[in-house]
């Protein structure tokens, strides 16, 4: 079963968000297994503007592709260019060194507790 | 419709396999890591279970006839021991299956359609039996196939194979079949295994009932283990056949497909004597050529063409054809696709556009296959 961090809150559509200044932005363990052997990411740039619920970016894998929502609004701070150049980081370690972007968030989409989403997603807590 | 399991639906649960729903049934995806399993089946050896395609035995005095009238290839001049890939048409020459058939003997033939397909395929060829001396057997439910592909698969299956046989694999040629012994504990398993399969790699596909189904899969994975051998799923499996440039019914090949266009002109004996199911239709579309053909694309950049995806001409200005498969090529790093496209495009080095979800990315018409094998 994936695994759901406890100290993060998640978007519908699995992306993470941290509570730290920027916020950190991932996509969970359970959309990673979903969507198997991640092989290119494609992020917003820094100094672009997202906003919550909106696409900024996709995911692609040998099987498929899937959109990348921002689950927050605001100013792109920081791209993580190692998990460009090595998108296996967010199959190994969505949580941590497949982080994808940090943003100055100004406003949140909807987001769920670590416990709302492992139960929705059939996560382990 | 009820979900169908194989077999071998433990022994992958107790593996960490997650599961896809494929023709109606419940099958390994991947166990691990797809590009992994793809990596590993190209360097070494992966164990595949293929239980889901379908077996049906045709045998009697009419089988070779029979199937020559009941398929477009001309099956009655296969040899005792080898293997043909054909396809089953309607009359409108439109492919209801792409298959193999094996001839076991004189009158015996073994013909393996694609899953979703067997129950289709084996009510058409009772259908067509009408008038011949055969019987039509579909033993699809009680048969199951396990498949080791890889550049270790002979070593593999010797470890298990009585010295006095070895031979009955060491010689055996791609697309041939023999029973050979598999030594499994106190037991010998004779089983008709093929040297066939659907990877780009040298591999065998071994036909076995599905009691001892379990048994044949551990030893076979007991005896890969030194040797780089791990079990393989269907993710890999269309990753390894599209690299291999084989098409995928469902995909590449439908019930709206003309075998010209997919460039399986030369599997269609026109030539064979008597009438077979299609005939007619299939002269009229050879003569009026196709609109569109199946070529191969080699993508530019970093994303892929998938199924469905609109190809566009190199200006972005017409729609020239539709991608049927598509995928990052794990073996040569860049992104291939499928795809039909309009006759004027289908020459090797023209560039072509692919729309990928609004961003045309410029692509490349390739030789098939895209890869392959460097024989030994």
């Amino acid at each position: 079963m994936s695994k759901v961090n406890a100290g993060l809150r998640y978007s519908a559509e699995h992306e993470w968000v941290d509570s730290s200044s920027p916020v950190r932005v991932g996509i969970s363990a359970v959309a990673a297994d979903a969507l198997g052997d991640v092989v290119y990411v494609d992020l917003p740039a820094v100094g672009d503007t997202v906003t919550a619920g909106e696409t900024c970016g996709e995911v692609e894998s040998t099987k498929s592709v899937s959109d990348l929502y921002a689950p927050v609004s605001g100013e792109i701070v920081e791209i993580n260019q190692e998990a460009i150049d090595n998108p296996a980081l967010l199959n190994e370690d969505p949580y941590g060194a497949g982080w994808l972007f940090t943003v100055n968030a100004t406003a949140e989409g909807a987001l769920l507790s670590a416990e709302e989403y492992a139960e929705k997603n059939g996560g382990d807590l | 419709m009820t979900e169908k399991y194989t077999a071998l639906y433990e022994a992958h649960k107790r593996l960490g396999a997650s599961f896809t729903d494929f023709g109606g049934w419940q099958m390994p995806l991947k166990y691990s890591s797809e590009l992994a399993e793809h990596k590993a089946v190209r360097s070494a050896a992966g164990l595949f279970d293929l239980s889901h395609m379908g077996e049906v035995e045709v045998s009697g005095p009419d089988a070779g006839a029979f199937l020559d009238y009941a398929l477009v290839g001309k099956l009655s001049a296969v040899k005792t021991g080898r293997a043909k890939y054909s396809l089953i048409t309607n009359n409108d020459g439109g492919i209801i299956d792409d298959l193999i058939s094996y001839r076991l003997a004189e009158d015996s033939y073994l013909v393996v359609p694609n899953a979703g397909n067997a129950d289709t395929v084996a009510a058409e060829l009772s259908t067509r039996a009408e008038g011949f001396d055969v019987t039509v057997t579909n033993v699809s439910a009680e048969t199951s196939l396990v498949a080791v592909q890889g550049p270790a698969a002979e070593a593999i299956l010797l470890e298990l194979v009585p010295a006095e046989q070895a031979e009955a694999v060491t010689g055996m040629k791609y697309y041939a079949a023999a029973t050979v012994g598999i030594r499994a504990g106190e037991r010998t398993l004779d089983l008709l295994v093929a040297r066939t399969g659907y990877t780009g790699e040298d591999g065998f596909e071994i036909y076995v009932p599905n009691d001892d189904a379990g048994t044949l899969w551990s030893v076979l994975l007991a005896a890969g283990e030194g040797r780089g051998l791990i079990p393989a799923g269907l993710a890999c499996r269309d990753s390894l056949r599209l690299e291999a440039g084989m098409p995928l019914y469902g995909n590449e090949l439908t019930l709206d497909t003309d075998p010209y266009a997919a460039g399986l002109g030369p599997v269609v004996a026109l030539s064979k004597e008597g009438n077979f199911v299609g005939r007619s239709a299939l002269e009229a579309r050879k003569a009026a050529g196709p609109a569109r053909r199946l070529v191969g694309l080699k993508g530019s950049g970093r994303r892929s063409a998938r199924s469905s995806y609109p190809v566009l001409s190199s200006d972005g200005e017409t729609v020239i054809g539709e991608v049927t498969s598509g995928a990052p090529s794990p073996t040569l790093g860049f992104p291939v696709a499928l795809a039909y496209v309009d006759e004027a495009y289908t020459e090797p080095g023209t560039t072509l556009s692919v729309d990928l979800r609004g961003k045309p990315e410029s692509f490349t018409v390739v030789e098939l296959p895209f890869y392959k094998r460097s024989k030994q």
